[in-house]
Formats: C-alpha cells, structure tokens, sequence
C-alpha cells in the first residue's frame, strides 16, 4: 500500500517532447514507473523513450488505458492541459509547471470540483512512491521504501529531507509535494486524512512554510483526527512580512501567515517541531 | 506588480468606476498649471508604492495654485520608507460625508475571488480585520457565475449602506470585479469610496496588484511597471528570470527553489549566533542555466555587504553541471576573492562537483549538507575560512 501512486500506476505525461518532458519521463522510466505515453498537440505518432506521442490526451487514455497525468507544459497552456485532462476521464493529474495565472487556477479549481479528478499542484515536485512509481522531478535516489508519509509544499526542500531520512534508515510510503502556489488542487488536510487510512504510513512529516493557514488548517485536523504522529517543518523564520519569498503564496500579510503562528498552531496539536529539517529523521526516532 | 494609485484609478476610469478627474505632475510648475485648470482646492499626493504616505507627509491639501506649486515642491524628493517620490496626483478636492472599503483579491483556501466591504473607509483592512472584525462583510464569488447583482446588494445591506445608493454601489461593485478580473488582478481595492455631500459615489484613492504570471497577456498593464520603485538589483535579477530579495545581512545565498531557499536563510540565522543573517533570497528556478547562475552571481556579490557566499543546489530539474558551469563562468566574468562555500547535491551532482574540483578555485569550499553548508558560510563571513 502507499497513497496516490504505486506499480499499478499508467502514467502519460502532456508536455512529453519538451526538453525537460523527456528528461523527466526519462528518469521516470528509469526509476520503474509505468509510463504509457506522452501528449504534444501536433507531435501525434512520434516516439519518445520508445512510448508512443497522441495530439490528445483522449486518445492517449483510450490506446493506453492511462489512470494518471503529469503535466509538463509551459504556464499559458496549463490550464488547459487540466481540463484536457480531466474531461478526459484522468483520474490523478499532478501539475508540475510554475507561473500559471491564479485567475486560471481559480477557474479550474471550480471545474475541478465538480469533477472525479484529483489535481495535485501546480507548482510542485509531484509525487513518489520509493520502489514503486515516481511522478514528478524528485531525484531518484533520494527515496527509499518504508512507513513514514511525507507531504510537502516545496520541491527541493522535499528532497533534501527525504534524502537525509533515507540516509538515516526512515523510508517513506509515498512523498507527495502540494505545490507552492496559492491555489492548489490537494491540500495538506487532504493528504494527511489518506496517510491517516493508509495502513503502511505509520509516521508523517510535514513541511509548511510561511503564508495562507493551510498549516493552521492541518493543525487543527493533527488534533482532531490524526492517530500517527506528525513531525513538521515551517520554512520562513527569517523571512520579512509583506515580502514574496518566490513561491507565489509566501507571504507574510498583515501579520498572518508567519512561521511562529504555524509552528505554535502544529505543537499545539501534538506534532513535533524540527528547527532543521536535516534533524527530522531524529525526531522521526 | 503593484499599479500607482493613478495607474489605478486611470485603470478603474476605463471601467466606469467613478475617480477623480487629477492629474500626475512631475514639476511644481505642472502642479501649478493643474491646479489652475481645476479651479477650487485640490489635494496633493505623493505617488509612491508603499503604505502610510499620509502619516509621512505625501499629502497635502492646497487651496490655490500657489499652494499646489510649494506643496508638490515639498514633496517631490520626498523619502517615504525607502521610496523616493518621483510623481505627485493633483486630485480635486471633494467634500466627504462617508467612506466605505471595496476590494476584490483571491481567497487561496476557497480557491475563488472574495469581495469584502466594511463601513470604515480609509483604514487598511488588515487593520479593520484585526481591530474590528465584524464590520467587514465578505461574499464569494463563482468565476464561472461572477459576482451577481445580489450578492453585491448583500454587501450594500450588510455595511448599512442607504438604499438610496445601492444601485450606483451594484455598478460600482461589477465593474470593479470585471475589471480585477481583465486586469488579472491579485487585488483591486478602492479604499475610500467617497460619498459626497453631494451624494455622488466615487473612488477617492485606489490599488491594485497585478499578478506576477499573468504579465505575459497584459501587455498593456506590464508597459506601466515602475522599476524606478524598486532596487536596482530586483529589476535586474526579474529580467535575469530570477527571484531576488535583498535582506539585511552578510551571506548571500544562491539557491534553487523556493522552499529550500527560505531554508538556507533560517538556517544561517539559526547558527549565525545573532549577528550574522542572510544577506538576501534569492531562487534561480528550475532547470538554471549557466547563463542565468552568472546573472545571480553578479547580483549577490554587487551587495557591498556580503562577506560570503553561499550555494545550496539541490538538484530536480536543476542539474548540478550545469551550476558549476556557471558558477565558473560567472567567476571568470565576475572575479572575486570572497569565500564561497558550495553544496550541491541531487541530479548530476557529482558531475558538477567534479567540476568544480578540476577548476581547483582557493576561496571554494565544499560542503555536504545544508547544515555544513551553512555554518561552513558563517564561519567563512566572520572571517575563520
């Protein structure tokens, strides 16, 4: 068992003949996942890694039989790679790109809503299941298969902790990275209610960082709903308020949103707190 | 991208939002002139993209034009917390029997926009939501639907507006919301909307913020940045496409993604004992280029203040090669005897520790994690490397 993603997973990926879509889909493939085909609107019956390219993602699914979607492609065009997506039946699309429009975001997240799709992103490292499936840019030997959930709004930060919990001996179920933007498809509660039914997950770590409450809203589930024990990471101590911190949603506004309000919020829900995020894997202990 | 307040109101004349009919001045001798054409009072404001130009002095009322010539004389030049005024509005004055709030912006947690209104005009809503909460009344809004004739009299009755007036607010409130909406707009916010002794609505100041991603298809609005506003070094590292914060400390940090880079920067304040800091943010994106590490490296060490630098790449879509390569490359273009601590780690990261290596540079150290990285560079900015 892990969440989102495991062997079983078929994987196309729209944006597939890009310079960064091959890359990826490369060491996608490498890493063992299950990619079935790749969408570039024009590029229909070329090859890339040996899988087959379709102009459309509903002729992809329906000669791969594809249950997932990573979306490489450049941010004026994503939002419509999601519908394409989603109105092609794609039960799981992880959005990597960064730059897309909110005023776009917000108008997919309300089709998306009333959809059957998952969207994990945009603006984020996509998701790993270590030993069986990767989605997304993570580095592939960073990971390594075990109990411990990991869910992050950061892409490299990500790696950096799971690379230092694999060198310590803390596997992970499966790594998933929310994304960075201010509106985004899955959110940290969401995340953490299917670590919490998972039966591998037996631990969680969650990295935060400042701006919006999502934090504050895991923290209040952390304490209402959560059995497995949660260590938690805030990115933005040193950050100055009102100030954009790259991410499109760090932002400290008006006093909320700081590190300190999110880092008190998930103590107080019983998670423990790493100053550092290379000394999670002894809090994880 | 933040929009002056004329920029802004120019923006909301288009969408029949009432303004006043000022006009900018870069000269006393133009404020003069406008005035005159104004004929009566009118009120001088200093065009700065910071808060608080009130308190500061950036607004003066003058009664003729004289007074308009010595009061934009004043304060043009003018320092208001870090920007310099370069452009005055010469607005007429009005008389006010009540001001109210009105802003569009994104709820991220709805994922839709949210319209807020309050009675108390002219305070910042932050302020109002702190000290008063209750009086700001909000609706959401369906992108799909927009904001529809009765949720914006929701908004009327809730901020106890005389009905009177709901129908020139309902105008008011739609051409706001589809001009947030056409500008892209991350916030559209009149604040105050005036009603005058004459009982006529209109926005007496006005702000937007345009986002940032979005700039590609508003050609128009992005044609109207002020990069006189802002540091040297942000309009250089946006046109380098990278992300760049200048700070107050001594280390200046090159990392890639956000995330991280904010980690890099608590991570020299945590071990930089309470005198050494992070000299600024800076993220070079996903998949840097040689060229584009050159620009950041340029950026980071023209801050007088740096001691030392420090590179945290953790290779995804960044290749750790390609760093080196432009580390190097920015070295020969940008010499420099600073110490330099680099860590690389994740995609093609040993190939660019190699790199590096052969290069054979004496001020590089290397270092294996973030937390060497970090003390490693605090240790080089106190001068012990």
């Amino acid at each position: 068992m892990a969440i989102l993603i495991d062997r079983d997973s078929r994987v196309l990926v729209q944006g597939m003949t890009g310079r960064e879509g091959k890359f990826h889909s490369g060491q996608m493939i490498e890493y063992g996942t299950t990619v079935v085909g790749g969408v570039t609107p024009g590029k229909g019956g070329e090859w890339v890694h040996g899988k087959p390219i379709f102009d459309t993602v509903k002729g992809c699914v329906e000669a791969t039989d594809a249950n997932v979607s990573m979306i490489l492609v450049p941010g004026p065009y994503a939002a419509d790679a999601i519908y394409e997506a989603i109105d092609s039946g794609v039960a799981l699309i992880i959005c990597l790109t960064e730059g897309i429009p909110i005023r776009d975001m917000m108008n997919v997240y309300e089709y998306l809503k009333n959809s059957n799709s998952r969207l994990i992103g945009p603006n984020c490292p996509g998701v790993l299941t270590p030993g069986q499936a990767k989605v997304g840019f993570m580095p592939n030997y960073v990971g390594m298969p075990g109990n411990v959930g990991v869910v992050s709004k950061s892409g490299t930060l990500t790696y950096e902790t799971v690379a230092a919990m694999s060198a310590a001996g803390f596997g992970q179920s499966t790594c998933v990275g929310i994304g960075g933007d201010p509106v985004i498809g899955t959110t940290f509660v969401e995340v953490l209610e299917m670590f919490e039914a998972d039966p591998q997950t037996e631990k969680v770590v969650l990295m935060g960082e400042i701006g919006g409450r999502a934090e504050i809203d895991a923290a209040e589930f952390i304490k209402a709903r959560m059995t497995k024990p949660v260590v938690a990471f805030i990115a933005g101590r040193s950050a100055p308020e009102g100030t954009r911190m790259g991410h499109a949603g760090a932002i400290v506004e008006g006093g909320q949103g700081t590190a300190q309000e999110k880092i008190d919020a998930l103590r107080a829900a019983g998670a423990r707190i790493a100053e550092n995020p290379e000394t999670i894997p002894e809090l994880l202990g | 991208m933040n929009l002056h307040e004329y920029q802004t109101k120019r923006r909301f004349a288009q969408y029949n939002i009432p303004v006043a009919s000022g006009k900018t001045a870069t000269t006393p001798e133009e404020a003069r002139i406008i005035a005159e054409e104004l004929t009566g009072a009118v009120v001088v404001k200093a065009q700065v993209l910071v808060g608080g130009r009130g308190k500061a002095g950036g607004i003066k009322l003058a009664k003729s034009p004289q007074e308009a010539y010595d009061a934009t004389d004043k304060i043009l030049g003018m320092d208001i917390k870090g920007h310099t005024v370069g452009i005055v509005l010469i607005d007429p004055a009005s008389s006010i029997s009540s001001e109210i709030y009105l802003g569009i912006t994104n709820d991220r947690a709805a994922g839709k926009p949210l319209i807020m209104a309050s009675s108390e005009g002219g305070v910042e809503i932050e302020e109002v939501a702190r000290v008063n909460p209750s009086a700001i009344v909000r609706e959401w809004i369906s992108p799909s639907l927009g904001l529809r004739e009765y949720q914006a009299r929701n908004i009327a009755s809730g901020i106890n507006l005389p009905r009177e007036h709901w129908a020139a607010f309902t105008k008011i409130a739609r051409n706001l919301y589809r001009c947030y909406v056409e500008s892209d707009a991350v916030l559209a916010e009149i604040n105050p909307l005036v009603i005058t002794g004459e009982n006529v609505l209109f926005a007496l100041d006005g702000k937007m913020v345009i986002d940032d991603n979005a700039l590609y298809r508003q050609s128009e609005l992005a044609a109207q940045r002020d990069t006189s506003a802002e540091p040297l070094v942000e309009t250089q590292a946006r046109e380098a496409g990278l992300t760049y914060v200048k700070l107050n400390g001594q280390i200046g940090c090159m990392v890639n993604g956000a995330g991280l880079a904010m980690t890099t920067m608590d991570m020299i304040k945590l071990y930089g004992g309470g005198d050494i800091f992070p000299a600024n943010f800076l993220d070079i994106g996903g998949g840097a280029q040689a060229d584009r590490v050159a620009a950041a490296l340029r950026i980071i060490l023209s801050d007088p203040d740096v001691k030392a630098v420090l590179f945290n790449i953790f290779g995804g879509i960044t290749r750790g090669d390609e760093v080196a390569k432009g580390i190097l490359q920015a070295l020969q273009e940008v010499p420099t005897d600073k110490p330099m601590v680099i860590r690389l780690a994740g995609t093609n990261a040993e190939e660019g520790r190699a790199i590096i290596d052969e290069a054979n540079i004496p001020n590089i150290t290397a270092a294996s994690t973030l937390t060497d990285g970090a003390k490693k560079a605090i240790a080089a900015a106190r001068g012990e490397i």
